[in-house]
């Protein structure tokens, strides 16, 4: 047989280049990732093609707050649902299908194998929300300018940050997606969850008791989506904090994940 | 050669307060197909699991080649495991499947084409599994325990619902790996198919050992047959019988069935008395009442041990 040489590195290389090929070799996923940017550029050109008709009823203070490139990136808020299918995909298939017994006798060291499918979905997550939000961004400029209503540059201050925060955003929310996966271990769980963290809780935030308004400044679509704005938002004077706490929880349910993988039978 | 074993010491697996798995022992050796026998729920998929690390035991423990599976760098060049042919995902081509499998245990590209030869499914690599035969999905299984070369081989009834073709395709590839010195551990509820198949059999009920034999020990212990005789004048050729030592009754069709003694010197008799036979046929107890007997025991035992 062939000799390995078993470094750590070595092993995690071999079982992410398996994840990947798992992943490729599924017309699901080319499928999700094509629905993403047709959805997200769809819900640009809408969005957009209002926003720029209703910029000549604005009074002279909104006209101050006009966000161009935060406009453009509202896509987001549907991308988030369709990376999110994607980053769920990948461990519920194997839940659903009975594969996670192959997967895991292929590759016993369970910590191994969850982190190859975290590290391929954010890779595959940022890459993919990364060009969906600077196209989002080029898109709905485009738009603008077609209506003569004041647009963005990428090198306007703030914007750049903005549109690759976007990219960033949504790799978060694929991560989260896989967190619930693997608690939840079935697809409808772990999408109806995920449809109730993004869609539902903040939407129904004015709702909730008072001593949850903290927690909604790291949430999802709240305080958590605050970095794609370019003109400050006063809620949120920091929002990069804000985004950073919403990784936070993300980094916290991956590491309940992985307690859950290692020790749970399959 | 020793290093080739799957040694299972004091197993035990419980689900809440169900027993599953109780302080279960025995070796799977090489060169040996072990079948792995017990009826609906006697806890052989769970051993299974056991021995691949997919599930803890509650106590007891399970080696290949001397180590627990999760410590195997490389497990598929050590153990190769099929426990359920649908597990894999139906819109993944054959090809990917095995690829994936071989990637992630550091094996090169070749040994997936050698695989799928070795299976016969080279002219279906390119194809979705969501399309496969049962019994094409069961050699996709095998072939992927066959990736890394193993020594040690575990199916989980690899024969359910297959055809007669297709089982014995399986128990040929089985007899064919052991030949080959690896260790096979194959389960199964059906006594018969593990006669023709395996060379050790152990027996569980209710996650319990009861029986850890070689085959033909097994068959031997089962009891001694009866000879079922077909002679011109029944009746007279039985007074015969009897007077010989033999026990005999009636059967059917104006046959006669002999115990206690072997065809041969039934023979030997009718041609001492001139007898013409038309028929001198042994006939074994079926192979699937010497399994009921074993685990009726076991059932009961249980009972009374509760
Ligand atoms: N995850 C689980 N939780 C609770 N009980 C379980 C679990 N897995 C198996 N069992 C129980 O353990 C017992 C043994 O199951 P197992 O699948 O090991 O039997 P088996 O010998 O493989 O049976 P079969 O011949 O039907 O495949 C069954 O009663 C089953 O209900
Ligand atoms: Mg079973």
């Amino acid at each position: 047989m062939t000799t390995i040489a078993d470094t750590p590195k070595a092993a995690f290389h071999r079982t992410h280049r398996a994840e990947w090929i798992k992943l490729r070799s599924l017309r699901s996923t080319w499928y999700t990732l094509a629905g993403l940017f047709v959805a997200g550029l769809a819900v640009s050109a809408l969005s957009m093609t209002s926003s720029a008709n209703g910029y000549a009823g604005l009074s002279a203070a909104e006209r101050l707050a006009w966000d161009p490139a935060g406009l453009s990136l509202v896509p987001y808020i549907i991308a988030q649902l369709i990376i999110g299918v994607l980053g769920t995909l990948v461990v519920t298939s194997e839940y659903a299908t009975g594969l996670i017994q192959t997967s895991l006798a292929a590759t016993p060291r369970r910590h191994r194998l969850l982190a190859a499918k975290a590290v391929l979905v954010a890779g595959v997550a940022v890459i993919a929300g990364e060009a969906l939000m600077f196209a989002s961004f080029f898109f709905g400029q485009a738009v603008l300018a077609a209506h003569d209503v004041p647009s963005a540059g990428l090198g306007d201050p703030g914007v750049f940050a903005a549109v690759a925060g976007g990219g960033l955003y949504l790799a978060a929310i694929a991560l989260l997606a896989t967190g619930l996966s693997v608690v939840l271990r079935s697809t409808a769980g772990a999408l109806t969850t995920l449809v109730a963290v993004i869609f539902l809780a903040p939407a129904l935030s004015a709702t909730f008791p008072s001593w949850t308004r903290g927690l909604f400044d790291y949430w999802p679509t709240q305080g958590g989506a605050a970095v794609m704005a370019t003109v400050p938002d006063p809620d949120f004077p920091h929002p990069w904090l804000n985004f950073g706490g919403m990784c936070l929880g993300v980094a916290a349910l991956l590491a309940v994940a992985f307690v859950l993988f290692r020790r749970r039978d399959v | 050669m020793l290093l080739d074993m799957i040694e299972i010491r004091g197993l035990t697996k419980r689900y809440g307060h169900q027993t599953v798995v109780d302080d279960l022992s025995f070796t799977v050796e090489p060169g040996h197909v072990t079948g792995f026998l017990g009826p609906n729920g006697a806890g052989k998929s769970t051993t299974m699991k056991m021995i691949l690390g997919l599930a803890a035991p509650t106590s007891g423990s399970v080696t290949v080649g001397g180590r627990r599976y999760s410590g195997l760098p490389v497990p598929l060049t050590e153990v190769g495991a099929l426990l359920d042919a649908g597990a894999v995902h139906g819109s993944r081509k054959a090809y990917d499947h095995l690829l994936a499998l071989a990637v992630s245990n550091g094996l090169p590209k070749r040994r997936v084409g050698e695989v799928l030869a070795r299976t016969g499914l080279e002219g279906v690599a390119g194809k979705r599994t969501c399309g496969f035969s049962l019994g094409m999905r069961q050699r996709l299984g095998i072939a992927a325990t066959l990736l890394g070369d193993p020594r040690v081989l575990i199916f989980d009834e690899p024969v359910n619902g297959l055809d007669p073709e297709g089982i014995r395709w399986i128990r040929d590839f089985m007899r064919s790996l052991a030949r080959e010195g690896r260790a096979v551990l194959v389960s199964s509820h059906l006594m018969s198919e593990m006669a023709l198949t395996a060379d050790h059999l152990v027996v569980i009920g209710k996650g319990r050992l009861i029986a850890d034999t070689g085959m033909t020990a097994f068959m031997r212990s089962r009891g001694e047959g009866t000879v079922l005789v077909r002679a011109a004048e029944p009746a007279v050729f039985s007074r015969h019988l009897t007077a010989a030592g033999a026990t005999v009754r009636d059967g059917l069709e104006a046959s006669i069935v002999v115990s206690g003694m072997a065809s041969a010197e039934i023979g030997k008799l009718a041609a001492y008395h001139g007898v013409a036979l038309a028929e001198l046929t042994p006939q074994q107890p079926s192979l699937e009442d010497a399994f009921m007997d074993l685990t009726e025991d076991s059932v009961e035992f249980q009972g009374a041990g509760a």
